[in-house]
């Protein structure tokens, strides 16, 4: 299970530094299909079936198809960086030192040692009772949101 | 968490009214014969005045909902009613400008309800995720709204620019919650705020996930530095949807900010209260100054809009340098925030008739003479702006005066000084408009066909509000106040 | 017997199950193709295939062998790795989904209870889900790296043809979710045999849409636009030659046995049949009434290519929007009120 995990992880990590060095847009979609993925056997792992299917079947299956067709058509082949790049690497460099010190200090603070977490209960039923009980206002919310969403891309790409 | 019940949804029942009226809207547009798609429209207004009314019954009934993730409680309601009152003007002023403008009514109407109703959850939310999604109903519903004119490449550019902007902010605000919660374990207001103040609880590092939030939010507010989208966007979208999102996400995101800042994570104080202070120099000065180079009235608008923000970040400053003594601070924001929702819904909706079919005439130069054409237009735009301005006997100067107290009693010397010296500095800028229209003789190219009676009433209402909070504010102070009180 | 010996045992049995399966799958494939080739000359009033063994059941053979020596040509421009990539996902993906498929009940080997499965999933209708939707990268990116117009198409109408009936596809199968209350495979057809009753009629509108949409998924005859000869030369495998094109064509055929094996579990009982005889042949009869009512379904596909035309893409995206996703939106709405008012 342990190695399963790093395996994981690793393949996780190296997809997602290969999501944003790749020059190729395709590249770029074809390694975050495979974060997505990766991310999706840690669920398995931890006991969470039902999210790990799901998060194959939303993001890769659904949203990443879109990614993808939509780089086809452009037909985008290598880019070259431009001035915003440069910008983005001054930024960026620091923020990432920064976030990840934040993130493994988080990390390291939390990490309980001998005590291990409870087993997680994360079955269709305990989502689901989860999603229409306890967390029902965000849950319908978001259909709000979703609705505006539809509602956006039909006013802006309907025929006038 | 406890099961839901019915009370739960009473407690929500503003944001239910004007969603399903929103759909309403949505489905019974396409059965709407063309002559009578202004009907939808007073459809639309009988949603917010029913919200508004849920609102007003809902007060029986205050208190958290659905597991502490809202709040019915004064803060919320006033917001709740400021926004109302911001969606229902934009709608009054907008009637005419659709049909002018051949724009698709019932998509527009159901995204202006949906973006209140966006915006009403974040002002109610006193849970990050929440917040989180009303932000981003409400922002993705003005993204949309900001490019509605498809034919004009300005509203292309601006919904583009707004959309891609507003996402880089929102990722940055989702990433500050994320921390927020990794550090913390919580993304409950109320548990957040015990949790943070209880001894020797302060997370390391919990300033970068404050400093991300904060960023998220600042540029819903248009705070410098920013701002940067603000002028483009304010100039190329419709002007109509330029009253409403110049006044309702700003007005909610502001609420957020006095929520989670002043609330929640009210005990990193010296952080946010540096952060809220130097953004309000920047804010106001920049502002400003940038207005005074303007000829084009909707981007001259856009940086006083920018300009307010710096006055009410000011009085959040007070709030937070004033400690327990936060409430004069937050009930002078609350009171501006309303002063500036009357002002400039109306400025922008009296702009979009102006500027006549397609939006040609926005220049200041193009109300060359208009006060000899159409005096009673003129006087109009005269009296906003005056009160823009922060003129006595307006809304603008009790603004501004609140405002100003409440950081002079937090001691905030130097900070009011700057203040009042850009309030000097912004008379001039709105002066020149005036200057155009009664001083200078020649024919008006701005619109002189007369005021439809929506706007008309919509200008109406303002006025009359903005001269009752000019000459009397007390009143409106004691609700301001009550408003306040749900804050520490 | 101690535990280490145990799990070996279970990995043992796991790899022979894997294996057995494999390989008769990819038999069953390859026979596909001679019976399709069959059945519609029969319908044609032709012979097929006959020269090659007796009646040409070698044929499958032969044509594996051509597959293998056949000249691999890799067009100018390609993009080399999505290009390797792409037949080797189809085929992937195709035979994953069988490792949750049940086509039994057990038997018991040695004082174990083998399982006829090669995994038991609490949510293998959603593993199955998965790996299909992960199924039109293949496509897309075998239209795309081959650099060449007719690919390109085949592969975008393809791309949009299985998004648009995915959905329906899996809002289909939430009827019988609502009514079996589980996502594994296996409970639903226990579910079955307690009530003693096949879903398809209590769901004959799921059924219906779902089978529809995966004819659509699985690119077949009337949806199969993507691959249509006489507009697009062959769709998104025309640049692909020798055993690449083989992948592909595999995994099609693969893809309709899936598709049949979660149509025969969800809606006709899966493996449960009339049983009769010894014990040993309990244990078997319920694998044959499994593979029959597969068997059935594939003879249908191939019934349909015989007999209907293609439809017109618009056609195509017009019913799958218009027509199956409100049906099948409905059939969960009335499911749903039904299951709701019974309980």
């Amino acid at each position: 299970m342990v190695i399963l995990f790093y395996i994981a992880a690793i393949v996780a990590i190296l997809a997602a530094l290969g999501v944003v060095l790749q020059k190729t847009p395709v590249y770029s979609a074809l390694l975050l299909i495979v974060v997505l993925c990766s991310l999706a056997v840690i669920y398995l792992l931890l006991g969470a079936e039902f999210i790990a299917f799901i998060q194959v079947i939303v993001y890769a299956g659904a949203i990443m198809v879109l990614f993808v067709l939509v780089i086809m058509l452009l037909n985008a082949r290598r880019e070259t960086p431009g001035q915003g790049s440069r910008m983005a690497r001054w930024l960026g460099g620091p923020l990432l030192v920064v976030f990840l010190a934040e993130i493994v200090l988080a990390a390291w603070r939390q990490f309980p040692g001998a005590a291990s977490p409870p087993p997680l209960n994360a079955g269709p039923a305990a989502i689901g009772q989860l999603l229409f009980r306890s967390y029902v206002l965000p849950f319908e919310v978001t259909s709000i949101l979703i609705l505006v969403a539809i509602l956006g891309a039909v006013v802006l790409a309907k025929k006038s | 968490m406890t099961p839901v019940q019915a009370l739960d949804f009473i407690r929500v029942l503003p944001e239910i009214v004007l969603a399903s009226c929103a759909i309403l809207v949505m489905v019974a547009e396409p059965f709407v014969s063309a002559r009578h798609t202004a009907a939808l429209a007073w459809v639309s207004l009988i949603g917010i005045v029913a919200a508004g009314a849920g609102n007003a019954w809902m007060r029986r009934f205050s208190g958290p909902a659905f597991g502490g993730s809202i709040a019915a409680d004064p803060f919320a309601s006033y917001f709740v009613y400021l926004l109302l009152l911001a969606a229902a003007l934009t709608l009054l002023g907008s009637v005419r400008y659709l049909e002018t403008n051949q724009v698709h009514h019932g998509e527009f109407y159901a995204l202006l309800l949906l973006g209140t109703t966006g915006a009403c959850l974040m002002v109610a939310a006193t849970e990050l995720i929440m917040i989180f999604i009303g932000l981003e109903i409400s922002s993705i519903s003005t993204y949309i709204l900001a490019g509605f004119r498809r034919a004009d490449k300005r509203s292309n550019e601006a919904c583009l620019k707004y959309f891609l902007l507003g996402s880089f902010a929102t990722a940055f605000l989702l990433y500050g919650i994320a921390f927020i919660y990794g550090l913390t374990g919580t993304t409950n207001l109320v548990q957040l705020s015990e949790k943070l103040s209880a001894p020797g609880a302060r997370p390391p590092l919990l300033w970068i996930a404050l400093i991300l939030a904060f960023v998220g939010l600042g540029f819903k507010v248009s705070t410098v530095p920013f701002h940067i989208w603000t002028p483009d966007v304010y100039q190329g979208a419709p002007a109509p949807v330029t009253a409403f999102l110049s006044v309702a996400p700003k007005a909610a995101a502001f609420a957020v900010i006095l929520r989670v800042f002043l609330g929640g994570l009210a005990s990193a104080g010296a952080l946010v209260f540096w952060l809220l202070w130097i953004s309000a120099l920047l804010t106001m000065c920049l502002g400003n100054l940038a207005a005074l180079w303007q000829t084009n009235i909707k981007r001259l608008l856009a940086y006083s809009a920018i300009a307010h923000a710096g006055y009410v970040l000011v009085g959040m400053a007070a709030a937070k340098a004033a400690g327990p003594e936060a409430g004069e601070g937050i009930a002078s924001v609350l009171f501006y925030l309303a002063a500036y929702a009357l002002m400039n819904v109306a400025a922008f909706i009296l702009v979009a008739h102006l500027a006549g079919a397609g939006e040609r005439y926005q220049e200041a130069d193009d109300c060359t003479g208009l006060a000899y054409q159409r005096p009673g237009v003129a006087a109009c735009l005269t009296l906003l702006l005056v009160s823009l301005s922060g003129f006595p006997a307006t809304a603008g100067f009790f603004a501004k005066f609140y405002v100003f107290r409440a950081a002079i009693h937090a001691h905030l010397i130097g900070l009011t000084l700057v203040a009042v010296l850009n309030s000097v500095v912004a008379v001039y800028y709105y002066l020149r408009v005036v200057v155009a229209m009664y001083m200078r003789e020649g024919n008006p190219r701005a619109s002189a066909s007369p005021l439809p009676w929506p706007l008309g009433a919509a200008l109406a209402l303002s006025l009359v509000g903005i001269f009752y909070l000019g000459l009397f504010p007390t009143p409106f102070v004691r609700l301001a106040n009550l408003a306040a009180s749900p804050l520490p | 017997m101690d535990t280490s010996s145990d799990t070996a045992f279970f990995l043992g049995v796991t790899v022979v199950k894997v294996v057995v399966i494999l390989w008769v799958l990819l038999t069953a494939t390859a026979y596909l193709t001679w019976l399709e080739r069959k059945v519609v000359a029969h319908i044609q009033s032709r012979w097929g295939p006959y020269r090659v063994g007796p009646h040409g059941l070698l044929q499958p053979l032969a044509d594996g062998l051509k597959f293998l020596f056949k000249e691999d040509i890799v067009p100018a421009d390609a993009d080399r790795v999505i290009y390797w990539l792409a037949p080797f996902i189809a085929f992937t993906l195709a035979f994953l989904a069988i490792a949750v498929i049940p086509f039994g009940g057990s038997f018991s080997f040695h004082g174990h209870v083998i399982p006829f499965q090669i995994t038991d999933l609490d949510v293998g209708l959603l593993f199955v889900l998965a790996v299909t939707s992960l199924g039109v990268y293949s496509i897309a990116l075998a239209g795309w790296s081959s650099n060449s117009k007719y690919p390109l198409f085949g592969g975008l109408r393809s791309s949009a043809q299985m998004i648009s009936y995915e959905l329906s596809l899996g809002l289909a199968l939430i009827g019988v979710l609502m009514i079996t209350g589980t996502l594994s495979l296996r409970g639903i057809v226990e579910y079955q045999q307690q009530h003693g009753m096949w879903n398809i009629f209590k769901q004959p509108v799921g059924f219906l849409v779902y089978f529809t949409a995966a004819i659509a998924e699985t690119n077949r005859v009337p949806f199969d636009l993507p691959e249509g000869e006489t507009e697009l030369v062959g769709g998104y495998h025309t640049e692909y030659s020798s055993f690449k094109f083989a992948m592909f064509f595999i995994a099609e055929y693969a893809n309709m046995v899936t598709v049949s094996c979660v149509a025969t579990l969800l809606f006709f009982g899966g493996w449960l049949g009339p049983l009769f005889g010894p014990p040993w042949l309990r244990t078997w009869l319920p694998v044959f009434w499994f593979c029959f009512k597969v068997f059935c379904f594939l003879f249908f596909y191939i019934w349909l290519r015989g007999t209907l035309p293609r439809f017109r893409y618009d056609q195509l995206m017009a019913f799958g929007w218009k027509v199956l996703l409100p049906v099948a939106l409905l059939n969960i709405l009335v499911t749903g009120a039904v299951v709701a008012a019974s309980s």
